[in-house]
């Protein structure tokens, strides 16, 4: 609030220019308003400041509430880090794929599954045809890994793997390539996906029950927290709930609130919340409207820093910071015009670098056509390179701190989302929204009402609504390539005759004794993934146990 | 359409393969609810076979198969064989997802009758379903 003015003559003055001066104007020309997940007024002034208080809600960044960054230089310091998702192709184009990154100096290598492995069904098995080596690497088995990783210097590597109710067996899998390498298991760094949740509620691939699954999840996190002090347990996805059509407000809330079902559920199996909430991190996606977009990242970080210091008693500020990556939001990407996506792109970009993200994902062009092809992926990489080096973003923390409406939105975010929680809670909670399918048919609601301010105009969507275009050029698209199937179908075959097949049969039988107890799944997996039984053996394993997830028909 | 229908228009909306993304089927299941048809959503991960057979089960109209992981050549292709030999080729099937043009030709001379890329109006896909079923 400006010291120098009352609020009573700044509130006199709002009302003279508003009857004298706006409303006028907007009676000779009005244009109706875009629609918006968030209330906006056509102005925000210091009255929009009241009741905030700097040093509590918003601080310094690096401090609580970390409302300003996590980080007290932030790209100062140290620029986000400029991701790509891909890894399509065979392991050993993966691996080469990785060693030129690696020795460009670049780490966090993102590793993308192909859906079978992902849903835990071998190359060869008749549910996987079509679908092998399409939108990530094959990985049948530990051989397939030690293919991708091996030789590689794996403590740069800190590889972040995309998977979910397969985590546990690519974590596996991963750990014991690690141990043939020599790498200590204190030195062992990376990331899994493991946000069993978000699969049920928008992303599909999940596999067992929702109960089983948490199991699994958390045997996860608990065998890290006792053995790898570095690995990242989890990457909490809002991106893939908006992507499915959710609202802003419902993309944190639902994010916050699978956090919560994680957090409760490692803390009734016994581990301290400081032992392992500095290892959970986030991926959120970024659409067009780059204000609300950025002010979500700074409510985000404030709702999280209060959620585990006041609710869950965090002590160590580590606990405390939401770290994110972002990806630009491919559902807002159009496959009329498709070179309009790389304004798109840039505008999703800059959001999540306003907003203060620890690294990005910027989607290629031809999204919404086909998977991206080296020219697509390639710009989308420079997409960032200008962001970082060229718009001066990168030069001051939290450029848009203070901006009365940044500021009033982060407000409003941060309420709505506490609201929206609290209503979750007040019904029974995430996992039982899931199990009723209560949180998929409230997404699926904003989704139809997304589509539906579309098609009567309500919303433009450049080149497809408003602003269309007959001629649309002809665009290279990546094409699926068959030979990789072949010779992924080979090497399994290959692998089945020489490995020692009786201990394959003991290791999945200890492993479906130990799934029927109630022990950490971590031990047993990690013996069936060293005896090379596959990845749908183990999983066709735990299927005879916990059963597999149908989710209700609609 | 100008006269109701003496018996609602039956469609299968289907997703086959292994892809999860399930926006569109379901925003258009809800479409052809509101435009007065009977749709019966199948859910992620059918297989060709089984799309086929609730097809007949259900005694459709239309089969509408959504894709969105680039296994659209392949899939269709099995779901087409399947309904020929089911002697079930009069049901007409249209598809939807990412589908590159280049593609579209492809699946066209399938049998597919219609394929609807992102950006397809939900009002021109129902209306489209509406003019295919005879009254």
């Amino acid at each position: 609030m400006d010291k120098r003015h009352e609020r009573g003559e700044l509130q006199q003055a709002k009302e003279r220019w508003e009857e004298e001066r706006l409303g006028p104007a907007l009676q000779r020309v009005s244009r109706p308003p875009m629609p918006s997940d968030l209330r906006n007024e056509p102005l925000y002034t210091p009255l929009d400041d009241a009741g905030r208080d700097y040093l509590r809600d918003l601080g310094f960044p690096g401090e609580y509430p970390y409302t300003r960054g996590v980080h007290p230089s932030m790209y100062q310091g140290r620029l986000w880090t400029m991701r790509q998702y891909a890894g399509f192709g065979s392991p050993e184009e993966t691996h080469e794929r990785f060693a030129y990154l690696l020795g460009q100096g670049q780490g966090g290598l993102l590793v993308a599954f192909d859906l079978p492995t992902q849903l835990g069904y071998d190359s060869d098995d008749p549910r996987a045809k079509g679908e092998v080596g399409v939108v990530g690497v094959a990985v049948d088995s530990l051989r397939d890994m030690e293919t991708i990783f091996g030789g590689l210097p794996l403590e740069q590597a800190s590889p972040s793997l995309t998977m979910n109710s397969a985590a546990t067996v690519a974590l596996a899998m991963y750990l014991v390539v690690a141990e043939q390498e020599g790498v200590p298991a204190a030195r062992i760094s990376g990331t899994t996906q493991n946000d069993i949740l978000k699969e049920f509620i928008a992303r599909g691939t999940y596999i067992f029950p929702p109960r089983p699954s948490m199991r699994l999840t958390v045997d996860l996190i608990e065998y890290c927290t006792d053995h790898l002090p570095r690995w990242n347990v989890m990457n909490i996805c809002g991106y893939h709930m908006r992507e499915a059509g959710s609202t802003l407000v419902q993309e944190v809330a639902f994010a916050l609130a699978n956090a919560i079902t994680y957090i409760e559920a490692c803390l009734e199996r016994g581990l301290e919340i400081d032992a392992f909430a500095p290892r959970l991190a986030f991926n959120f996606s970024a659409s067009c409207n780059l204000f609300q977009e950025a002010a979500k990242f700074r409510a985000a970080r404030r709702l999280w820093a209060r959620l585990l210091r006041e609710r869950f008693g965090a002590k160590e500020p580590a606990s405390w910071m939401w770290r994110a990556g972002a990806g630009s939001s491919g559902s807002t990407l159009t496959a009329q015009q498709p070179e309009n996506n790389i304004v798109r792109v840039a505008l999703q970009a800059l959001a999540g670098i306003l907003g203060g993200v620890q690294s990005f994902h910027t989607a290629a062009y031809d999204e919404a056509l086909a998977l991206p092809s080296e020219h697509s992926a390639l710009v989308a990489l420079r997409t960032q390179q200008v962001l970082a080096h060229e718009s001066g973003a990168a030069e001051v923390i939290d450029p848009l701190g203070g901006s009365y409406y940044v500021e009033s939105l982060t407000d409003q975010i941060e309420r709505e989302v506490n609201l929206y929680i609290a209503r979750i809670e007040a019904e029974g909670g995430m996992l039982k929204a899931i199990e009723d399918g209560r949180a998929q048919a409230e997404i699926a609601q904003s989704a139809y009402a997304y589509q539906t301010q579309i098609d009567s105009q309500e919303r433009t969507v450049v080149g497809v609504n408003r602003f269309e275009d007959q001629n649309d050029p002809a665009i290279q698209l990546h094409r699926p390539r068959p030979e990789i199937v072949e010779a992924q179908i080979a090497s399994l075959h290959a692998l089945r005759r020489e490995r020692d097949n009786a201990a394959v049969s003991r290791a999945l039988a200890v492993l479906e004794a130990e799934a029927r107890g109630s022990g950490n799944l971590m031990y047993p997996l990690l013996e069936a993934v060293r005896a090379y039984a596959t990845i749908g053996e183990i999983c066709n394993v735990l299927r005879g146990v916990f059963g597999e997830y149908q989710a209700a028909s609609y | 359409m100008t006269f109701p229908r003496k018996n609602p228009i039956r469609v299968l909306v289907a997703k086959p393969g292994l892809d999860g993304h399930d926006r569109g089927a379901k925003v258009l299941a809800h479409a052809m609810r509101e435009a007065g048809m009977e749709v019966i959503y199948t859910g992620l991960r059918q297989t060709p076979e089984m799309i086929v057979n609730v097809a007949l089960e259900e005694d459709v109209d239309v089969v509408c198969v959504s894709v969105l992981s680039g296994a659209h050549n392949m899939l269709f292709a099995e779901i087409m064989a399947g309904m020929r030999a089911q002697s079930a080729d009069a049901i007409p099937v249209l598809g939807g997802g990412v589908i590159p043009d280049q593609d579209i030709a492809l699946l066209k001379e399938m049998g597919v009758r219609e394929i609807f890329t992102p950006g397809a109006r939900l009002a021109a896909i129902t209306s489209y379903i509406e003019e295919l079923v005879p009254n």
